[in-house]
């Protein structure tokens, strides 16, 4: 068994077992719910529009040398440094040589799972440069030096009181039980970073082809800070954003939000189309945008689960996923987790290593059902499941099905079998989650159904 | 070769193979017509087509009007649809003595020049460029804006026209002062509209604000003013 396996066994083992995780996430996203479905039926065809925003990502990523030419081309144009990045390293490098030559001390950094993904902050750091993460959710967890617990609420994990001890220790604020509070409390922590911060540093929701525009997506005006004041701004994004046209976020924009947290449309949408332009009061004198593949043209090359580079990342999976409900967040190990990150770790960080996560689906199919750009999730974890074991078979499983067959398939075997199940029911009962449990891994969680004392077969057969 | 040629080559190769079209898995939705089999590509939605499946926005004016002060409403937006000028320098005035304002900030604009100066209260512009540390004082930011929206209660401001990208969002109060003729049915009609205005040469930054600044990050209850202002007033007229 592979490391990351059976630390996600270890880890969902004991977070499944801790009713207070349990309470508060299903209390979270059951306020998500409803909100969601309100915003829902509130569309005249929901169906419809997921129908489009598929085709329209479809047609982005099957043709995403050309989409992703025109974007930098018109950005560039308009004097923004594109640069492209093959993989983790080779974006972390630049992004440090960007900082370095602007001279900054402290970079105020706006939410991007993409930087996450690359590791950047821990890079930064150690180069002796203050970050400082500005979206409310992601500050705290950066307090309490964790990764974020979701990609869209990073955390949800954590109750007020939780919150208000961390500040309390982190920041030496007065104890409070108020959300507003503690909100204020983070909001004149980080007013100074804004206007003294000499980089700034963001993610990106949306990369719009035709106009050459980044589309990023917020609520609490921290990312529109983050753009406005440093002399410095580095977006950094994945080769997957592209759109293929600006009127195209009229649709995009409503369905985020809605899937993603139940709004209308977000607070705030923003498109940047370029650093400080003459006649302009404001705005970054510098502004580089960091296109990262990252191995996900390894995904586009396989074309059965391209479609997972259609993903927004609203979250709306993780949040109707049995499983996220129930190992959390952190379990994972991932960047992305719940159903995409399901999907995508493999392919992003190795089928074999990663393999355990597509096992870990009960296949409900939420997941597909809540995408709004209709990626096929679940058939997309039996894919991965396909694939790793035609990869590395396992003789033992293999071996295992070929008795289960061979047991099916002759009637005499099967009564056989069943009989002596019967006849050992009352002393598997006897043993059931002891060490003489033959079947102990399963009953140690879920009981096992009795054999019947009497079979259907031999019921009708008493019938006639 | 270098970065970009290099993962230009790397999506080119991967696209040789090409990928199923969105719902030819079997189970595509029935309303919707099947994507035409032209080769390699499916052609793009009229942008228009948005509207069929897409929250209303309102047919008539006057239901636009409604549908914008039921999202302000719900978005904890203080809209205020006034008779004229006069009525809106009263409002405003009214406004800034409610909240103690000492100092503002703006920039030059018809609506700004005709409201702003009758408060004769200490403001200054942006245009041309500020002090962060002066605006991050200031008790409110007045700006004008290129669009409201009907069916999301969005009002977008950009960065040349509408006082640059920190003074809609810096100060603690955001007073929009708009025309009646600025507001649209949904966010198609609202591209269009910016498209129209700023197509022939983009701001650097666009920004469609719905709501004062919100959270929800601490238990999932929503918190107004986590970053951004903690009040958004419309007043049109
Ligand atoms: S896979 Fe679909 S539902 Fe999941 S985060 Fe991406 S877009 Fe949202």
């Amino acid at each position: 068994m592979s490391t990351a396996a059976a630390r996600f066994l270890d880890a969902a083992g004991s977070i499944t077992r801790n009713l207070r995780h349990r309470g508060l996430i299903q209390t979270a996203l059951r306020k998500y719910e409803s909100a969601r479905d309100r915003r829902k039926a509130a569309f005249h065809d929901w169906e419809s529009a997921r129908q489009a925003a598929a085709e329209t990502k479809w047609e982005a990523i099957n043709h995403l040398d050309e989409h992703l030419v025109s974007f930098a081309d018109k950005l560039e144009s308009r004097g923004t440094k594109v640069h492209w990045c093959g993989n983790g390293i080779e974006a972390r490098d630049l992004i440090r040589t960007i900082i370095r030559d602007a001279g900054a001390k402290c970079v105020v950094k706006s939410k991007a799972m993409t930087a996450e993904e690359i590791h950047l902050n821990e890079a930064l750091e150690k180069d002796g440069f203050e970050v400082v993460e500005s979206d409310l959710g992601e500050f705290i967890v950066q307090l309490r030096k964790e990764p974020p617990y979701h990609i869209v609420f990073p955390a949800m994990h954590l109750t007020r009181d939780e919150i208000s001890d961390l500040f309390e220790k982190e920041l030496g604020s007065a104890p409070t039980r108020e959300p507003e509070e503690l909100t204020m409390i983070a909001r004149r922590a980080l007013r100074r970073k804004y206007v003294t911060a000499d980089v700034g540093i963001t993610g990106a929701n949306f990369a719009i082809a035709e106009t050459g525009m980044v589309s990023i997506t917020e609520n609490e005006g921290n990312a529109r800070l983050t753009a406005a004041l440093p002399r410095t701004m580095i977006t950094l994004l994945g080769i997957e954003k592209v759109l293929p046209r600006m009127e195209d976020l009229a649709l995009f924009l409503p369905m985020l939000a809605t899937a993603g947290a139940g709004q209308a449309i977000t607070g705030y949408n923003t498109l940047y189309s370029g650093p400080r332009q003459p006649g302009e009061s404001d705005g970054p004198t510098e502004w580089h945008v960091v296109l990262l593949d990252n191995r996900r043209t390894e995904l586009l090359a396989d074309p059965e689960q391209r479609d997972a580079l259609h993903c927004i990342r609203c979250g709306a999976c993780l949040n109707v996923c049995p499983i996220f409900k129930n190992v959390g967040g952190h379990t994972y190990g991932t960047t992305y987790s719940g159903p995409v990150g399901s999907v995508i770790t493999p392919h992003l960080r190795g089928l074999q290593d990663w393999k355990h996560l597509s096992g870990s689906s009960s296949l409900c199919g939420a997941c597909t059902e809540a995408c709004p750009v209709r990626i096929d999730l679940h058939h997309h974890l039996l894919q991965n499941r396909r694939n790793a074991a035609s990869e590395k078979p396992s003789t033992l499983e293999r071996l295992t099905w070929r008795l289960h067959a061979f047991l099916m398939n002759s009637p005499s075997l099967y009564h056989l079998a069943k009989e002596c199940g019967r006849v050992f029911e009352p002393l598997r009962k006897a043993t059931e989650g002891t060490v003489l449990d033959p079947v102990r891994s399963w009953t140690t969680t879920r009981t096992l159904p009795p054999v019947a004392p009497v079979s259907f077969k031999e019921w009708w057969r008493e019938r006639r | 070769m270098n970065g970009r040629e290099r993962i230009l080559a790397r999506i080119r190769e991967a696209l040789r193979v090409p990928a199923p079209r969105p719902g030819s898995h079997g189970h595509g939705h029935h309303d919707v017509p099947a994507p035409s089999p032209q080769a390699g590509r499916i052609p793009l939605r009229p942008v228009q087509q948005a509207r069929a499946w897409l929250p209303p926005g309102g047919d008539t004016p006057e239901e636009q009007l409604g549908r914008f002060a039921a999202a302000s409403a719900d978005l904890k937006t203080d809209f205020h649809l006034l008779a004229d000028e006069a009525a809106a320098r009263a409002k405003l005035s009214g406004i800034a003595s409610a909240e103690g304002w000492k100092q503002i900030a703006t920039h030059r604009a018809a609506l700004t020049d005709a409201v702003v100066p009758s408060l004769g209260i200490p403001s200054r512009n942006t245009d041309g460029g500020y002090d962060p540390e002066d605006l991050e004082r200031c008790d409110a930011g007045i700006t004008t804006c290129d669009v409201l929206v009907a069916q999301t209660g969005t009002l977008v401001v950009n960065s040349r026209t509408t006082g640059g990208r920190a003074l809609s969002v810096l100060p603690p109060h955001h007073v929009v002062l708009a025309r009646r003729d600025q507001l649209v049915g949904d966010l198609t009609d609202a591209f269009q509209r910016i498209r129209e205005l700023h197509g022939e040469g983009w701001p650097s930054m666009i920004s469609l604000v719905t709501g004062p600044s919100r959270t929800g990050d601490i238990e999932r209850i929503l918190v107004l003013g986590a970053h951004g202002p903690k009040k958004l007033t419309v007043l049109m007229w």
